[in-house]
Order: structure tokens, then C-alpha cells, then sequence
């Protein structure tokens, strides 16, 4: 049987229970009427004030806002709930419509409070809550403009609070100049304190505005067609329009109509699965009060939309209690406060850092025996915020001062060693310190990247990322940049022990400057250095061995154990003779085909012993490695350019090519893509590549650092306008940089990142040869183009590197049992024989 | 295949096909697929070939080395480390590959059950 549900108010909080319902209501338990005063669908309430930046109402919609899709929410906007019967349970609109419930959610908010000022209900006096609030003192202030033609507009904001400033913000984003009048002696009167209010002030009067703290409005008076504010302290204020902002109350007219409890300073009393004093009717968000607190925060209100859509459901989830710090960016300025930010606490002591100069404010709350850190407030540098917050309610790690020192200097002692296993780092997922620790400890995460895979710290708003570096050093992992256990020196120094000493072999290597015998990190890349530094095959005597497993097949890995095999397709241009080459080999092998995003013809499920057939009919065909397999060059992807675009201004398809075959083999320590696009319509997205060339009028631009993957970023402009000669010269300097200096798998986007100077410095070398090397990375490449060979030709032209191409070595030729296949669209893909024991990674 | 009788163990090849710190794969008279290893000092291993993590017969293309002076290989797919001499799983000591027993006679690498 399918109950009703009413909710009455659409704002963000009713919003979000009526989703939470409909996720979680399988069994379509409830339908839902949500009868709400606005007349438009809810909104990002929270956002409000960007709506000035382009008073375009859509800009704030919240998705699904609208539940068009979906039947069994109904919306009747723009009709308030007027009454409640709660013994026929039925409520009453504006409109006269009744409609009963089974049960009612009352999500009415809060209005904005205006003090009693006479004059207070002029024309030109506003409150700031809606969109349509913000429209009409829009419109007010157009026409006070129309009228005058000379002077600034003038505005004065009562209440110098959160949305005071904000609404201040607004105004003078219209063109006014804004008046701040602030009761209290101080703005954010909730938020922070004396200091912290000062040092706001200055900020915020450094931006133009005009704060009056300790002051009330007197009257307001119509003043020809402008206003007059008298204040307490004597100030007259000429002004065009006036905003109230000064709190918020409770809307719980609904409630006290109808004889539901409601607390002696207003809201809604509700219990800990927020139902009121009416077992069918719950109240969720600024109306409601719970435990004697009403919050003004949205995200108490969500918490409380799940506790209450949980409950309708039959489950009995309470309110989990409300974190209320808070940090926020007003005016440009950085304000957080968290815990008890004022000390209410007894005997509790405040320890205060003020530094006018710098332009930060300071402030941490901790008990009478300065033994535990209880709150605090920032003004100006919130960078301990995160720190601090989490070390709420522990014991301190160091004395009180320490914790606010400013980052950087010497007494700052408030490392994240200090923090205790129970503090959360990354508040957004819950991760603790000590989960972090586990996490590093047990070696499961030795970089930034790992750690956020394996704990997901640090994936939601991205705060804490430095607090994770931090974590890292620590636990003495983030300053090692030995490869492994096996070698101390990074990538970037054993290839300068492998170039000066001229050691060729691992073993010798590995004798002399390194321990034990190697894994599946140092020997790869051993392998790579060997191979950008002497010509020979990859699978010659020993270097076999270090090779990944993808390398030592010249193949691709698949995870039922075959492999998939590309050919080079220099610039993604081919002939018909080469695609049907392509199409037989893959029939007659009874591979699957499929085009990659790199302009070539990937073709899977080929086993160990059918390698070299496949390469022989390739090879013979006219086609060798595409090094789709190898940290090398893979591909160099163009747009067709001026041979037949209309708009193309070079010709890309030549210059990938010439590009493709120049550095086709080159190894390098981690993927290299690369891309040529004919003009500035990008077709070939070549800021997405390792180094990418888009084509100019007068020439081209080259840019580096971009990849997709993971954590897409595009490249950088190193130079433009260049003639193809120049190009082709920083591209080999660029690419034998990279190879000498970057770290074992570091793309060369991390590369330039963590490189002292940046893109600066990389240009600094490679164009303007600051360091001299230039002439030698120009060298070091024309060996590579010059002793470039087919690694695929190598093997088929080696009976011993042949032999090793065999599914059993006492049955080769007898196919692998564990590989076995099924048809999907028409092809054939892996059927997991083998299927996993146990689940990985 | 040849047998030993009394044993139960298959020759697979010759000592000296075995490239130092390189499997190869060898299919038993049960079905049953081995991966056998010569490390660096000449010693003979062989375990299950079969990766428990991705259920591919892939341990024999791994690479192989050491952690800490306990012989390994990686399986090649996932990358967890494999203890030479016992099968267990040194990323997670919950999992284990069999392992065989291999002998070298009269140069050639005999493995079979234990």
C-alpha cells in the first residue's frame, strides 16, 4: 500500500529528503507532495551570492530539482501551507487546496530576522534570502541609477555577519558603495572573536567597504527618492537601498498554529530521529530544534533529511551530531573557526597569535591545564586549519603557541607526526591518521597517488593532500628516491652511474652499486637506461631478464595470459593494401580487432607461440614494432592538415610521420605520446601528448607536459612560431632531457612539476642551452635514429630469441588450457577459464 | 613424457635451457602447469603457474629477484611477489601457489609432486 508523504518547503534541505527518499524507496512505499512557497524548484541556496556574477537563475539549479521523470513526486510550487489539521491529517494551502498526509515533513527554514527600526518596511529596504530577493535590489538599485546621473550609489547592510558580508559583497558588485552596520563590536560576531573581527575589518575595508561595529540603525526616514539611516553613534547615511541581514529565526508558524512543541527561543522541537511532538509529522533543517540547538548550517540539515528518509522507511537512524566549523573565502578574506571558538568552556584558557603586519589572526582555545586543544579561530592564513581541527578535542603534541605558528618558521612545531592515530586527516572520506599510517607503514601506499587509491584520503574536497606528503616524509617514505630496496640512487642518478662508468650489465651494475638480485621495479628500468644508452636488442643475453613481461614478448599482456599485438601505424595514415595486411592476419589468427584512440589497429587474444607467426606476416607485409607494449614512444596522432582540410594552415600528416619514425623505439622511463594538429581547431589533440605540435600561419607551437590518463593536463606552450628544422632540434633535446633526469614511471607532465623552476627552467636548457648539454642530447639522439632496428624482425631473425616463444617448454606448440575463448559481436573474447581464487589489488 | 617411476617426476628440459632468473612453463603429466626458475646462483625452483589473483597461467613470465634476500618472482599481471622456495604470497600471506619439486640429473630439470 502506498502512503503519503507531505513535505512542506522545497528548499535544500526538504530537496535533499525527498532524493534520499526516492533512492532508497525500492518498494515504492511512499508517494510525495511537496507543497513549497517559492515558485521555483530548489535551489543552491547556499551559492546565493554568486548569483550577481550572471543573474542567471539556472546557474544555482540543483540536479533533479525538477523530478520530471519521476511520478511519484509531485511539486506544487508557489502555494504556501497555510494550516495543519493534525487530527484529519490533512494540511491547507494559500490557494484553498486541502491534501492529507500519513506522514508530514516540515522543512519550512528560517526568514530573515529585521530588527524593528522604524522605516524599516520603505520601498528600498530588502532582506536577503531568495533569488527573487536578490532581483528586486537589483532592480532598485537600477532604477536609483536611472534616476541620478552623477556620485555612487550607496547601500547599507544591517548585520555584519556571515551573510552580511556577503550581501555587501552583492552590493558592491552592483555598483554600490556598501555601508556595513554591525550591533556587536565586532564582524562574524559568531564565528571569531575581537581580534579576529579586527583584523577582518581591515581586510574588508581595504576592499572599499565601510564597517560601523557597535552600532544599531536608529530610523530610517524617505528622503526625496533616497533614504536616511540614522545610527546609534550619530552617523547619517544617505543611501539607495538598505539589506537586512541580521540572523535568522525559525519558520515555526506552522507549528505553533497547530499546538506542536516548539523551544522557547523558536525551531521546531524534534527528538534525535527528528519527529516532533506528533509521532506522523517530522520537522528537518533551520526549523527545526533539536537537543535545544537549531542549526544554521546545511549540513546538519542534510544529516537530517537521511536520518528522517531512513525513518519513514522503517530504519532508526538519529541525528549524528553536527560538526560546525567552518572555513570559508568572504571578500577574498580566509575565516575559519572550529570547536569552542570562544572559550565558553570553564577555565578554559585562549592563546593568541595577532600579527597585523602579515595580516593573519590566530587563535587556539585549550583547557585550564592547556592539556587538550578545545577550539580556535583564523583570520587571514588558515593554513593549520585542517591540522587544527583534527587535533580538536585531543591531547596537544606540543605547547599551545606552537600550533599557530605560521608554516615555515622555525618554532613551527606542529608537524602531523604530532597529530594522534585518532585524528581525521581527511575529513571529507573520515580517514584517520592511524588508517594513513597502516596504510604507509605496511607499504601498501608509498606515494600521494597510492594512498589516495588505497584509503581514498584526499578524493574528496583535496585539503589534505599536503597534509598526506607530510604524513609520507614522516614515515621516512617521501624522502627516499632510491628506485627500490635493491638501489639507493633515483632513475636520474643510476643512469649517470651507467653513463660515466659504462657498466652494460645489471649484474655488474647491481655487484658495485647496488644489493641482493633485483625486482620487478629496478630491473625494468636498468633495462631502460641500457637501452637508451647502447643499440642492441632488448632481448640480447642478459637484458632479457629485466624485462617486464610486456617487453620480453614485444606484446601486450592481456589478463587471460594472451597477449595483444599492434603494429606502427606512422601518423595513423595506412594503405587499403596495408589495411586488409591488418584484417587477414587477424582473420586467419582468429584475433579481435579494435581501433585504439591512437590511430592504430590493436588485435588481442594472440598466445606466446603465435607471436612470431603474427609478426612474420606483419613484417612481411611491410609493418614492424608499433612499441605499444614498451615504456617508448607509442604513437604520434595527426589530423589530416592541409593535403585536405579546408582550414588546415600546415601539414601535419608529413610531419607526424617524420616525427613518428624519428623517435620510433626510443625508450624512455615512462609512456610517450605525442600528437600533430594542423591548425588551432586541435583535431588532433596534441595538448593532450608528452609533446604535442599545432600548426601556425607562421610555422609551429610546441608544448609539453600533457597527458590524459588518470589526471588529465594540458600541455604547455615551450615555443611557437618555429620553422620544422628548429622543432624537430628542441623536440630531441626535450625527449634526451626527459630520459636522462625523470623518475622511474614519471610522465613528463610530473617531470616538469617537480622540477626547481618549472617549465621556466626546462626552457631555460633546452632552448637556450643554459647548462651546456644541448649539443650532447642532440648527439645522444642521432645515435638513436641512426641505430633504430625492428624489434620484431630482430626476434624472428634470432633462433635462439625464437625458442623462447612456446606456451610449455616440454610440449611446445601444445596451446595453453587455461586460454579459451567465447563470441561477443562477432569476435572472440576470453572466457576466464582460471577464474581468480581470490580477489587482487 | 618421460617419468621417473619411483618418484612420480617428469623430465621438462635441459639445465642449460634455463635462462638465469627466467621461468619457463611446463605442462605436467596430471594437467597440472608448473613454473620452473633457475635463479642467479644455479639453485632450481618450481611452484604453480597459474597467478591466484588473475586466474592466468602467467607466473613463468614474471620477473624474478629478490625481497630481502628471500627469492621471488612477480607475477607478471598484478605484480604481487611470490616466495620461490614455499608459494606463499609475500604482498598477502593468505595466498599461496604450490609448490614442486625439481631436480637437475645428469643435466637435465626434472619436477613432478612432492
Amino acid at each position: 500500500m502506498t502512503r503519503t508523504l507531505v513535505v512542506v518547503g522545497n528548499g535544500m534541505v526538504g530537496h535533499r529528503l525527498v532524493q534520499a527518499l526516492r533512492d532508497r524507496d525500492t518498494e515504492h512505499g511512499w508517494r510525495v507532495v511537496v507543497v513549497a512557497e517559492e515558485g521555483r524548484p530548489a535551489y543552491d541556496r547556499v551559492a546565493l551570492s554568486s548569483y550577481v556574477d550572471t543573474w542567471e537563475p539556472t546557474a544555482l539549479s540543483l540536479p533533479g530539482a525538477e523530478f520530471t521523470e519521476d511520478g511519484a513526486v509531485e511539486l506544487r510550487l508557489g502555494d504556501p501551507v497555510t494550516s495543519i489539521d493534525r487530527a484529519a491529517r490533512t494540511v491547507t494551502t494559500a490557494a484553498g487546496h486541502v491534501q492529507s498526509y500519513d506522514a508530514l515533513v516540515l522543512a519550512t527554514g528560517s526568514y530573515p530576522f529585521v530588527p524593528p527600526v522604524p522605516g524599516h518596511d520603505l520601498p528600498g529596504c530588502f532582506v536577503y534570502r531568495t533569488i527573487d530577493d536578490l532581483d528586486a535590489i537589483r532592480a532598485a538599485a537600477e532604477r536609483a541609477r536611472s534616476r541620478r546621473h552623477a556620485g555612487r550609489l550607496a547601500g547599507m547592510v544591517v548585520g555584519g555577519g556571515l551573510l552580511g558580508l556577503e550581501a555587501a559583497n552583492a552590493l558592491r558588485g552592483m555598483g554600490l558603495s556598501p555601508q556595513i552596520v554591525e550591533m556587536a563590536p565586532r564582524l562574524m560576531p559568531i564565528q571569531v572573536d575581537d581580534g579576529g573581527g579586527g583584523l577582518l575589518r581591515r581586510l574588508v575595508e581595504k576592499l572599499g567597504l565601510t564597517v560601523h561595529v557597535g552600532a544599531s540603525t536608529d530610523s530610517i526616514t524617505a528622503d526625496d527618492d533616497r533614504l536616511l539611516a540614522k545610527l546609534s553613534n550619530g552617523v547619517e547615511l544617505d543611501l539607495d537601498v538598505v539589506v537586512f541581514s541580521a540572523g535568522v529565526r525559525p519558520r515555526d508558524n506552522l507549528a505553533r498554529e497547530s499546538d506542536l512543541a516548539v523551544g522557547p527561543r523558536g525551531g521546531i522541537v524534534v527528538d534525535d530521529g527528528c519527529r516532533t511532538s506528533d509521532e506522523h509529522v517530522y520537522a528537518i533543517g533551520e526549523c527545526a530544534n533539536l537537543d535545544g540547538r537549531v542549526y544554521g548550517l546545511v549540513a546538519p540539515g542534510y544529516a537530517m533529511a537521511e536520518v528522517v528518509a531512513d525513518r519513514l522507511l522503517g530504519g532508526s537512524a538519529v541525528f549524528p551530531g553536527a560538526d560546525t566549523s567552518t572555513k570559508l573565502k568572504l571578500l577574498g578574506v580566509d575565516v575559519a573557526s572550529f570547536g569552542d571558538a570562544h572559550a565558553t568552556a570553564e577555565g578554559a584558557l585562549e592563546v593568541v597569535l595577532n600579527d597585523p603586519v602579515a595580516g593573519s589572526y590566530s587563535k587556539v582555545v585549550v583547557s585550564d591545564d592547556a592539556s587538550t586543544l578545545l577550539g580556535g579561530v583564523l583570520v587571514g592564513d588558515v593554513a593549520n586549519y585542517d591540522t587544527l581541527r583534527a587535533l580538536t578535542g585531543e591531547k596537544l603534541p606540543a605547547e599551545a603557541v606552537q600550533l599557530i605558528m605560521p608554516a615555515g618558521s622555525e618554532s613551527a612545531g606542529i608537524g602531523v607526526g604530532s597529530l594522534p592515530n585518532s585524528a581525521q586527516i581527511c575529513t571529507c572520506n573520515a580517514v584517520t591518521k592511524g588508517t594513513l599510517i597502516e596504510a604507509i607503514t605496511s607499504g601498501a601506499a608509498t606515494t600521494v597517488p597510492a594512498l589516495k587509491a588505497c584509503t581514498n584520503a584526499g578524493t574528496g574536497c583535496g585539503s589534505c593532500v599536503n597534509t598526506l606528503k607530510q604524513l609520507l616524509s614522516t614515515c621516512g617514505v617521501e624522502q627516499s628516491k632510491a628506485i627500490c630496496e635493491h638501489f639507493p640512487q633515483s632513475r636520474a642518478e643510476l643512469f649517470e652511474v651507467v653513463q660515466i662508468t659504462g657498466i652494460r650489465t645489471f649484474t655488474e651494475l647491481i655487484a658495485k652499486h647496488g644489493s641482493g638480485r633485483g625486482c620487478d621495479l629496478c630491473k625494468p628500468a636498468v633495462a631502460s637506461i641500457l637501452a637508451s644508452l647502447e643499440s642492441g636488442h632488448i632481448l640480447d643475453g642478459e637484458q632479457a631478464t629485466l624485462q617486464d613481461t610486456n617487453d620480453h614478448f614485444l606484446a601486450n599482456l592481456q589478463r587471460n595470459g594472451t597477449y595483444s599485438v599492434i603494429p606502427r601505424i606512422p601518423g595513423g595514415e595506412i594503405t587499403p593494401e596495408k589495411l586488409l595486411a591488418i584484417a587477414e592476419v587477424a582473420r586467419d589468427f582468429g584475433l579481435y580487432t579494435k581501433i585504439t584512440g591512437a590511430q592504430r589497429i590493436d588485435m588481442f587474444g594472440a598466445t606466446v607461440e603465435q607471436l612470431p607467426l603474427i609478426w612474420r606476416r606483419l613484417v612481411d607485409a611491410g609493418f614492424e614494432s608499433g612499441h605499444a607494449y614498451g615504456k617508448a614512444l607509442r604513437t604520434v596522432k595527426s589530423c589530416v592538415g592541409t593535403t585536405w582540410c579546408r582550414y588546415g594552415v600546415q601539414d601535419s600528416v608529413s610531419l607526424a610521420v617524420e616525427l613518428e619514425l624519428r623517435y620510433r623505439g626510443l625508450r624512455s622511463p615512462h609512456k610517450l605520446k605525442s600528437a600533430v594538429s594542423g591548425c588551432a581547431r586541435e583535431c588532433a589533440e596534441a595538448r593532450g601528448k608528452d609533446f604535442g605540435v599545432i600548426a601556425t600561419e607562421q610555422g609551429w607551437n610546441l608544448y609539453v607536459g600533457g597527458n590524459g590518463g588518470f589526471r588529465p593536463r594540458h600541455a604547455d606552450l615551450l615555443v611557437s612560431d618555429v620553422d620544422t628544422e628548429t622543432l624537430i632540434r628542441l623536440i630531441d633535446r626535450f625527449l634526451m632531457f626527459y630520459i636522462r633526469t625523470a623518475d622511474r614511471l614519471q610522465r613528463t607532465a610530473t617531470w616538469i612539476e617537480a622540477m626547481d623552476g618549472g617549465l621556466d627552467h626546462l626552457r631555460e636548457v633546452i632552448v637556450d642551452d643554459s647548462l651546456g648539454i644541448c649539443a650532447e642530447l642532440e648527439a645522444a639522439m642521432a645515435a638513436h635514429v641512426a641505430n633504430y632496428s625492428d624489434e620484431w624482425r630482430g626476434v624472428l631473425e634470432d633462433p635462439d630469441k625464437l625458442a623462447r616463444f612456446t606456451s610449455f617448454v616440454n610440449a611446445p606448440g601444445t596451446p595453453d588450457p587455461m586460454v579459451s575463448f567465447r563470441e561477443e559481436r562477432g569476435q572472440r573474447v576470453p572466457v576466464l577459464i582460471g577464474v581468480p581464487e581470490v580477489a587482487s589489488r | 613424457m618421460t617419468m621417473m617411476q619411483e618418484t612420480g617426476l617428469t623430465v621438462v628440459c635441459a639445465y642449460d635451457r634455463l635462462q638465469p632468473e627466467r621461468g619457463v612453463a611446463a605442462l605436467l603429466p596430471n594437467g597440472e602447469q608448473a613454473a620452473v626458475f633457475r635463479t642467479h646462483d644455479g639453485e632450481l625452483y618450481a611452484i604453480g603457474n597459474i597467478d591466484p589473483f588473475s586466474g592466468a597461467a602467467v607466473l613463468s613470465r614474471g620477473i624474478v629477484g629478490d625481497r630481502s634476500g628471500v627469492p621471488v618472482v612477480a607475477s607478471p599481471i598484478y605484480k604481487q611477489a611470490f616466495d620461490l622456495r614455499t608459494g606463499m604470497c609475500l604482498d598477502d600471506p593468505s595466498v599461496s601457489v604450490r609448490v614442486y619439486e625439481v631436480r637437475q640429473v645428469d643435466g637435465m630439470v626434472w619436477v613432478g609432486s612432492p
